[in-house]
C-alpha cells in the first residue's frame, strides 16, 4: 500500500484533527493516496466512544486554568491525555487496499509501537485484551482508532518525555487503574523523540508498505 | 427490504457494541451514508448503508451487542 508520510511536528490537536478529517475525504473520494501524520500535541485529553464520566480526575475548572481542552472524537477507547512529550502518529490508510481486519490492524500497532522501542533500547510488550504497550505493567504507549469506509483514523501515541507525565494524573488513562510511563523513566536519560520517530516510521513501511 | 448485516470485523474480534445510528427508525438514508457505530474496546466502525431508500426498522439499538452476520436494522429501498 503507498501512502505519504507527513511530518507536523508540534501541531494544536484541533488542527492536526482537521487534517486527518480532509485527508480521509480525500482518500474516500481517491483524489490522494493513504496518509502517515506523525506530530506532537500541545497538552489536551480526548475523550473516545467509551469515555466514561468518572475518567475524568480533575475538575472543570482545573483544566481550564492549565489550559487544557477536552476533545470528544469518534475514536475506540476512554479518556487519553496527549503532550509534547510524547509522539503521536495517525495512519490514515485505506484498508480497502491492504487488509479489511481491524484486529489485524490494532496488533499491526502494537507490533510497530513494541519493534519502534526496542530499537531505542526498551523492551515493551503487548497484553492480551488491553490494547497498548507495557513496561512492567506500566502503559507506555495507547491506541484508539476509527475505521470508516474501512479508512482509519486517530491511532496510536507513545510517552517519551517526562515533563508532562503529570498530566496523565488528571485522568484515568483508559479508563482504567493503571500506572503510566515513558522511555525517558525507564531508561533514566534524555531521549531524542526524532530517534523513536524515524523507527516508529520503519514500522509502518515494515508492515504496511507491501 | 435489505437487510443491514454487520460484516466480519477481524479474526478475534467476536462482539461489538452498537454506539450510535446515526439515522432515525423511519428517515431517509444514501447508498454509503454512515448508517450505523459499533465499537470495540479500542476501535470504533462505521457501517455505511448498503442502499438508498429508507431506514423501516432498528433490531439492535444503541448500547447493545452485535455479533458478525447479526441483523442490525432493515431499509426499504427506493
Amino acid at each position: 500500500m503507498q501512502f505519504d508520510i507527513v511530518d507536523l511536528s508540534l501541531i494544536d490537536y484541533e488542527k492536526a484533527w482537521e487534517l486527518q478529517k480532509n485527508r480521509f475525504r480525500q482518500i474516500k473520494e481517491h483524489i490522494m493516496p493513504s496518509a502517515l501524520f506523525l506530530c506532537r500535541h500541545h497538552p489536551v485529553i480526548t475523550s473516545g466512544r467509551n469515555a466514561k464520566i468518572e475518567s475524568l480526575l480533575a475538575s472543570r475548572e482545573k483544566l481550564d486554568a492549565s489550559g487544557i481542552k477536552i476533545y470528544e472524537i469518534e475514536r475506540g477507547g476512554d479518556l487519553t491525555y496527549h503532550g509534547p512529550g510524547q509522539l503521536t502518529a495517525y495512519p490514515i490508510f485505506d484498508l480497502n487496499c491492504f487488509k479489511k481486519d481491524i484486529h489485524f490492524f490494532l496488533r499491526a500497532l502494537e507490533d510497530i509501537i513494541i519493534s519502534s522501542l526496542g530499537a531505542n533500547g526498551i523492551k515493551a510488550e503487548a497484553i492480551p485484551r488491553l490494547t497498548g504497550a507495557w513496561v512492567d505493567d506500566k502503559k507506555i504507549a495507547s491506541i484508539g482508532i476509527t475505521v470508516k469506509n474501512w479508512i482509519t483514523l486517530h491511532g496510536l501515541s507513545i510517552n517519551i518525555r517526562k515533563d508532562d507525565m503529570q498530566n496523565f494524573k488528571l485522568i484515568k488513562p483508559c479508563g482504567l487503574n493503571i500506572e503510566m510511563t515513558c522511555a525517558e523513566d525507564i531508561l533514566k536519560k534524555t531521549i531524542d523523540i526524532e530517534a523513536v520517530k524515524q523507527k516508529v516510521i520503519s514500522g509502518f513501511l515494515r508492515v504496511f508498505k507491501k | 427490504m435489505t437487510k443491514v448485516i454487520l460484516p466480519e470485523l477481524g479474526q478475534g474480534i467476536e462482539k461489538a457494541v452498537v454506539s450510535f445510528w446515526y439515522f432515525k427508525e423511519g428517515e431517509k438514508v444514501n447508498e454509503k451514508d454512515d448508517l450505523v457505530e459499533l465499537s470495540t474496546d479500542k476501535a470504533t466502525f462505521n457501517l455505511p448503508s448498503p442502499c438508498s431508500g429508507r431506514l423501516t426498522q432498528i433490531i439492535i439499538h444503541e448500547g447493545d451487542n452485535a455479533e458478525p452476520g447479526d441483523l442490525l436494522g432493515m431499509i426499504e429501498e427506493n
